[in-house]
């Protein structure tokens, strides 16, 4: 009975974020300006990244765990980047 | 999908509400992103998947594996930690390069260089 309330539960969790994630892509290509779609890049990183934490609850596997880790770290640096490009025109001064 | 069976029943259910609540919240917020008016309000609904989201499903996985191993598995502490710092610091450099390329427009709405 849990098992099967878990089992829904997670696939119905893994449809609302890839959900989410079509709203972020949206918002990338819908953006009527740069930092539109640069909010949006931020939103589909962190999207993805908590869809890899479920497969990795559903799988019973923590290798999920690395490949989330290493999409917050770098895509972090990924925003903060383009930020700074809309900020000054150039990422490294 | 097997080891999910061998759960008991309330570390399950605490599971199962936990990623639950992230999920919804985190949808929530990036239909926020789309649907909200200007660039400034926007950027508001998103952090809701960001720290709730991210908290709660971060949460489900460290309960599961810690029951499943019968050991603290904390690692996604990591990622919580990671995230809640990153995300403001995020948030200000965009919001202070949306104000600075609105003020080189002279866009309307957009607070002067005295206001700040």
């Amino acid at each position: 009975m849990s098992t099967a309330l878990l089992t829904w539960s997670l696939a119905l969790a893994q449809i609302f974020l890839e959900l989410a994630m079509g709203a972020a892509l949206l918002c990338i290509l819908r953006g009527p300006r740069a930092q539109d779609r640069v909010a949006g890049l931020d939103t589909l990183y962190v999207n993805a990244m908590l869809l890899l934490l479920t497969y990795g609850i559903a799988s019973g596997s923590t290798l999920y765990f690395e490949a989330a880790l290493t999409i917050a770290l770098l895509g972090f640096a990924g925003t903060v980047a383009l930020a700074k490009f809309l900020l000054r025109g150039e990422v490294i001064e | 999908m097997n080891e999910i069976a061998e759960l008991p029943a309330w570390a399950a259910l605490v599971t199962a509400i936990l990623v639950f609540v992230g999920a919804t919240v985190t949808l929530i917020g990036s239909f926020g992103l789309l649907r909200l008016k200007s660039f400034y309000e926007r950027l508001h609904a998103p952090t809701l998947g960001t720290t709730l989201g991210t908290g709660c499903i971060a949460l489900a996985s460290m309960t599961c594996f810690s029951v499943l191993q019968t050991r603290p598995v904390l690692h996604e502490i990591l990622i919580v930690v990671l995230v809640t710092v990153t995300t403001p610091v995020t948030l200000m450099i965009l919001v202070r390069a949306a104000l600075f390329r609105d003020r080189k427009e002279n866009a309307s709405g957009v607070p002067g260089r005295d206001a700040t």
